[in-house]
């Protein structure tokens, strides 16, 4: 056959949970950004600039389980049952996160603060695991004869809590330009205040582990420091300054929409970074996306539909942005 | 601990899971039919009670809506934790249908969500109808993936077995397979019958509390219209489906009636009621009719009806269980046909809105479509026991290696989070109905509009929900 269809299903499952990240990334930061802002209100307004559209962002992560399950159901099963705890965490989140989103605006004002406090510990919770489970998954998992051969807690590391203090900056910043984004007045004057240091913390993460993780797996160091791969590679770290410089630049100017693209930027390189690292291994470090891979018949069945409706999908989702475009104030039907 | 002791806390965190679960799709699949066609009504008649009464649903949806989706995003991702070994085996065949489900429904449904609750005046009428059809339609391409997926599992075809696992050969068998119609129908059908006692139950509460407006009248009516001619289809749809079962799950339908030995010669006899003892393998205290059993099963006098102990001890379902759920479903069923009859009665001697027996039956009823669908799919999956896939895959070699200790921890911080946060959320939907539709509410303009540089909040926001119940 001369279509590569692992390699094409491994391409669409990065895409789809690139778009998670990003997407229910800036909505678990505004969660996380919470105990910055003080006032109900302003916190009405930021968790409305999400509303609309958090489901669909959520949507992502759905997509990325599901489509791993049908196109690599080794990796749905190993990956899974080795990371159960800190996934099962990320889901109780997740869960505390999204009943949030409806449950704060239902609640006699007395008690929003509970929702308040179930937004932000979801948001942290969901997001901190998500970067343990993501760290764990580069550390590697260990498989004999298809099945997960660790014990429970292999996932409990130094550096996959890293990872989770890591993925929690980065999804902050990736909410506080959002914010810087879609509000006004002094939201988003605070926003701006909190953006620098974030940036500066994140490109501190993103220097640790990229210096952790060659330092620590001679294949990872030999992916990236073997020639001419240097070269190929070289741009990615480059470019990692340059969008960090341009972030603050652009904070300091007090731009609105440019930080929040060039976070977009920013995160989009660290997660290239992380796939050149662990290519072409979906359950790493040694089993790879055509070992792993679902027979043609089922990656086939798949495709079909989802070189159809992709587009689609992106097509409604950019309209759904694109009909809640613009910036959120106050006023907006509290009255 | 032992391996038994895993494997159940396994399936008792999974059937924890699912079961709170199934509830909040059930009202969203019924309740996102019934708001487009609240929406369509009022479009076409302009009539304002239709106009009231969505903004009065669209609300409860809401809750309901994100509650779904969070129960929902936990079952996405248990497949793998809980019943690795059943990924691995099955992955090829369930994991693209459930892809299909995630592409071709839950971005729809979620994609026009946004637009049919915060979009009434960011977008003109047409496109706002076309949103809420598009998340009514999704409610229903989903059930329709996840309903192949569970079928497949339950009359598995379409496939051949390599290696130790499932390859597939024919989609369109596998999607098709021979429980899959039957089962589709009757969980679409319970889904709207479900919502039709709900939103029943909820007219039916103001009703007696002397809260007597046009809106709840016509929510009463529909309802009743619903139960009154949907309620008996389903019965009829159950009893194929029932019939399916026998011809490719005969040991379910053994378990299901109690039933452990033919005579020969005679006719198997229904059983109503009785307490079946797996370990003694007899039905105890059963009361019987006789012959009824191969009368409803094979349409006939004569034929028997498969029995228990024809089948190993090892692949028997538990049916102490599914008899007994079983007969929870059916009698709640017919509880509904009655519901619907009455008001049939009523309504033609024009005190529908006013007996207070046929409205108290109505308002303990509100919860009798989800109780019988928990009911049905307890029935259903028990009834599949001991396999995961039938015939080819035991539950016990489908789950995932971890212990019990593990199993415990994570059954305990659902059980705890599933209560409080989803007993909180049903709190809230109560709430809301409490309130009751409002005349013309949603009428007043926020500002912005399509095109305009500010988002209109939700019209949904605790300030006006909790402005409207104090006053």
């Amino acid at each position: 056959m001369g279509i590569d269809l692992p390699l094409i299903w491994a391409v669409i499952i990065i895409f789809g949970v690139m778009m998670y990240v990003v997407m229910d990334g800036f909505d678990l930061g505004i969660g996380m950004l919470f105990p910055f802002v003080k006032d109900a209100r302003d916190r009405d307004v930021m968790m409305n600039t999400v509303a609309p559209v958090w489901d669909g962002n959520e949507t992502w992560l759905i997509l990325g389980g599901a489509a791993l399950f049908g196109a690599f159901p080794l990796a749905y099963a190993v990956v899974l049952e080795a990371l159960y705890l800190p996934l099962i965490l990320m889901l109780i989140g997740l869960i505390f996160r999204g009943v949030a989103f409806e449950f704060r605006f239902k609640a006699k004002p007395a008690k929003r603060h509970l929702w308040d406090k179930a937004f932000i510990w979801g948001s942290l919770v969901a997001t901190f695991s998500q970067g343990v489970a993501l760290g764990a998954f580069i550390e590697g998992i260990k498989v004999v004869e298809r099945r997960y051969a660790g014990g429970a807690l292999d996932w409990l590391t130094p550096f996959s809590l890293f990872c989770g203090l890591g993925l929690v900056v980065a999804y902050t910043l990736l909410g506080c330009t959002w914010l810087v984004m879609k509000t006004e007045g002094p939201l988003q004057q605070r926003m701006h205040d909190v953006a620098r240091p974030l940036a500066l913390v994140l490109l501190v993460v993103i220097a640790v582990v990229s210096l952790w993780t060659p330092l620590a797996y001679p294949q990872i160091a030999a992916r990236w420091f073997s020639m001419p791969n240097l070269l190929w590679f070289l741009p990615v770290p480059i470019l990692v300054l340059v969008t960090c410089y341009g972030l603050l630049r652009a904070v300091a100017r007090n731009a609105h929409y440019t930080p929040f693209l060039l976070t977009l930027a920013l995160i989009f390189l660290g997660y290239s970074g992380l796939g050149i690292s662990l290519w072409p291994n979906i359950i790493p470090p040694s089993i790879s996306i055509w070992e792993a891979a679902a027979p043609p018949q089922s990656q086939g069945f798949m495709l079909v539909g989802t070189l159809f409706i992709l587009p689609i999908i992106l097509g409604y989702t950019f309209w759904s942005y694109y009909v809640f475009r613009g910036k959120v104030t106050h006023e907006d039907g509290y009255h | 601990m032992s391996v038994l002791e895993a494997l159940d806390l396994a399936r008792i965190q999974f059937a924890f899971t699912v079961s709170f679960h199934i509830l909040f799709p059930a009202i969203t699949i019924g309740l996102a039919s019934y708001l487009a066609v609240l929406e369509g009504l009022w479009l076409r008649t302009n009539q304002q009670v239709y106009r009231d009464l969505y903004h009065f649903w669209s609300k409860i949806f809401a809750v309901n809506f994100g509650m779904g989706v969070v129960s929902g995003l936990v079952m996405a991702y248990q497949f793998g934790t809980n019943w690795s070994r059943f990924s691995d085996f099955a992955g090829a065949v369930t994991g693209p249908l459930l892809t299909y489900e995630v592409l071709t429904a839950f971005f729809l449904e979620a994609g026009f969500l946004g637009v049919m609750l915060f979009g009434w005046n960011r977008v003109g009428r047409g496109l706002h109808f076309f949103s809420t059809c598009m998340v009514a339609l999704g409610t229903l391409v989903s059930t329709f993936w996840i309903l192949a997926s569970n079928s497949w599992m339950q009359t598995p075809q379409g496939h051949e077995i390599i290696d130790g696992r499932v390859i597939p050969v024919d989609w369109l068998a596998i999607v098709f397979n021979p429980s899959f119609p039957y089962r589709l129908m009757h969980m679409a059908t319970a889904a709207f019958v479900a919502t039709a006692f709900f939103v029943g139950a909820s007219a039916a509460w103001h009703l007696l509390r002397g809260r007597d407006n046009p809106a709840v009248r016509k929510m009463l009516s529909m309802a009743m219209w619903m139960a009154l001619i949907v309620a008996p289809i389903q019965a009829v749809i159950g009893d194929f489906h029932g019939l399916n079962t026998l011809k490719h799950q005969p040991v379910k339908i053994a378990a299901i009636e109690g039933h452990w030995e033919n005579v020969t010669g005679e006719p198997t006899p229904l059983i109503l009621f009785g307490i079946p003892d797996m370990k003694a393998e007899t039905t105890r205290f059963k009361i019987e009719i006789p012959a009824l059993g191969s009368l409803i099963l094979t349409h006939s006098l004569d034929k028997q009806v498969p029995a228990m102990k024809e089948f190993p001890p090892e692949d028997r379902p538990n049916s102490s269980i599914v008899f007994w759920s079983f007969r929870v479903m059916v009698g709640l069923g017919l509880l509904m046909i009655f519901v619907g009859l009455w008001s049939l009665w009523l309504r033609k001697r024009g005190t529908l809105y006013s007996s207070r027996p046929f409205l108290y039956l109505t308002l303990w009823m509100g919860p009798s479509g989800l109780i019988a669908i928990l009911a049905g799919w307890f029935t259903t999956e028990i009834g599949r026991q001991p396999w995961v896939v039938y015939g080819l895959l035991r539950t016990a070699d489908g789950v995932s290696n971890h212990d019990a200790t593990q199993l415990s921890i994570t059954l305990v911080a659902f059980v705890v989070v599933y209560f409080a946060l989803f007993g909180t959320g049903l709190g809230y939907m109560m709430r809301l109905v409490r309130k009751g539709p409002k005349p013309s509410e949603g009428d007043h303009h926020t500002p912005g509009g399509p095109g305009q540089q500010h988002t209109p909040a939700r019209p949904l926001s605790a300030a006006d929900d909790y402005q409207a119940e104090v006053n």
